[in-house]
């Protein structure tokens, strides 16, 4: 297994350079940021303290939070990239309930507050790749999905993780206006569910999730297309069988189960060779599993990568 | 100045106004987290308005009652090709950084490409031929007959459209109507055309006024 060093500081210990290069507009924001605390309107945001290192941890350079925070795929809250940051504003995230469920030995319900006493926080820095051929480096906060799942006790019968996210009708686009069924359903073999890259995150760049990147709680597989990363869990449930996922149902020869990260099969309309990673003004190639091979290319051994798309 | 003249150049401000305002945000960094898929699409955006903008021109000088409106039909259609060609551009440079071979096979492989790379190639020559110098050596029947291809590029554009966004299709569902709508106007007027025993409706030759079609 590949282990890359991790880098000696924390992203989120660091002051990120679009703030310190844009130093001038940073104190201008001063007064109007003070103004909106005042107004009771500052960012819900929470940090998380204590994240410990992880190495798993890439050394390339996370995207700006901003970035991140305003070029969002969440199709609930609007099927244009900047409408998520807009639309999922007053996303109301708390009180929330995770249920653990099906084929398992203790079944349970968690709080957010549950969830951050599952295992230590770690920060682990991840190539994210979407579907549509663009890329973004992320600081996320969470640990390995396995550990809720240990607890939970699968047993012997559990083949496949089914994930669901929540769906408020009114607050979210209907299933007839985004043009996916909701609410939004994925799913992971057991194995890779249970495979220490793949994580249960709650927080990123140091602090708890923005609306729009899928708070409170969401899920981060880094070897496959972003939209197996489903966001704003509420419902895990250990199933015998392969669970429906949401975009294959939406059109099955463009999305298949696997969706793992491969510049040798393309999207039947786009070619998956390339990636633009956002900042970047060349593409850049696509690595296979994202660059996450050494970890995960054994979970696939004999499989034919192209079969199972 | 000829009468009218000032509102041609109102014409040709508000077609460049888009290219403006795309500047705009380019220098403001506005353009978002990835500037050259919002060119992208914003100049493709405007391909299509433009082109529906062009399509629009005969049955509004009809229904509006106001023939003048052909004077500026030619302006806008060549704005639709500007836009196209930014379009165009954009993908060659920003998104194939010029190379051939990828795009050769992108073309053939991948429907939409095929499509939108056929829509923007049949204006082409409607484009070269918009002088009044080609009108007059093509003869006005042919030449109006070669510049019926923006129907096809109409279409075929909104199927580009269609094809390119992953499941939601309301926007392309849009204009798939208006150009259908467009489209049908035609239609229409042809078929009540041939029903009278004239010849099909020639918008450019002036003729005696119809009653509108609703």
């Amino acid at each position: 297994m590949l282990i890359r060093k991790p880098a000696e500081i924390l992203y989120s210990e660091v002051t990120p350079k679009a703030v310190y290069v844009n130093r001038r507009k940073f104190l201008a924001g001063i007064p109007a940021a003070f103004l909106a605390m005042r107004a009771g309107r500052a960012l819900a945001a929470t940090k998380l303290p204590g994240l410990a290192k992880s190495p798993f941890s890439t050394t390339e350079k996370p995207n700006s939070f901003e970035d991140v925070t305003h070029y969002n795929n969440f199709y609930e809250f609007g099927t244009q990239k900047d409408q998520p940051a807009v639309m999922a504003r007053n996303f109301q995230t708390s009180p929330w309930t995770v249920t653990v469920e099906g084929e398992v030995a203790k079944p349970g319900k968690y709080s957010f507050e549950d969830l951050l006493k599952v295992a230590p926080l770690e920060e682990r820095i991840y190539r994210h790749r979407c579907v549509e051929a663009w890329s973004i480096v992320v600081p996320w906060a969470g640990y390995s999905l396995s550990a809720i799942l240990k607890l939970a006790q699968p047993t012997p019968k559990a083949k496949f993780v089914a994930f669901e996210s929540a769906y408020q009708p009114g607050k979210m686009l209907s299933s007839g206006q985004a043009g996916i069924e909701f609410p939004y359903v994925e799913g992971l073999r057991l194995d890779e569910a249970m495979h220490p890259l793949a994580l249960l995150c709650v927080g990123m760049y140091g602090e708890t999730l923005p609306p729009q990147d899928g708070a409170p709680v969401r899920l981060v597989v880094p070897w496959k297309y972003g939209f197996k990363s489903i966001k704003s869990i509420v419902k895990i449930r250990l199933v015998t069988s392969q669970p429906p996922t949401t975009w294959n149902k939406s059109n099955a020869r463009e999305y298949g189960f696997y969706s793992n990260v491969n510049p040798n099969v393309d999207h039947p309309r786009w070619s998956q060779a390339t990636e633009r990673r956002l900042g970047e003004f060349r593409k850049r190639p696509t690595l296979m599993f994202n660059g996450y091979g050494d970890q995960v290319a054994s979970l696939y051994t004999g499989m034919d990568l192209k079969k199972y798309y | 100045m000829r009468k009218g003249g000032w509102i041609k150049g109102v014409v040709f401000c508000l077609g460049l106004a888009p290219l403006a305002w795309l500047g705009w945000l380019g220098w403001h960094d506005r353009l978002g987290a990835n500037p050259i898929e919002r060119i992208t699409h914003f100049t493709g955006d405007w391909t299509l308005r433009l082109i529906v903008a062009t399509l629009a021109i005969t049955p509004l000088r009809k229904l509006l009652g106001i023939p003048a409106l052909i004077r500026y039909r030619r302006m806008i259609g060549l704005f639709a090709f500007f836009y196209g060609s930014l379009h165009f551009l954009t993908y060659i440079w920003l998104d194939k950084f010029f190379d051939l071979h990828d795009m050769v096979k992108d073309i053939g492989k991948r429907p939409f490409i095929t499509v939108g790379f056929t829509a923007f190639v049949l204006l082409i020559p409607l484009a070269v031929t918009s002088t009044a110098g080609w009108i007059r050596r093509l003869g006005g029947k042919r030449w109006q007959r070669l510049h019926r291809l923006i129907y096809a590029t109409a279409a075929l554009a909104v199927v580009h459209y269609y094809w390119l966004v992953k499941s939601d299709v309301r926007l392309p569902l849009f204009y798939a109507a208006v150009v259908a709508l467009l489209l049908g106007y035609r239609l229409a007027a042809w078929l009540r055309g041939r029903r009278k025993g004239r010849p099909a409706s020639t918008p450019t030759r002036p003729r005696q006024p119809q009653p509108a079609i609703g």
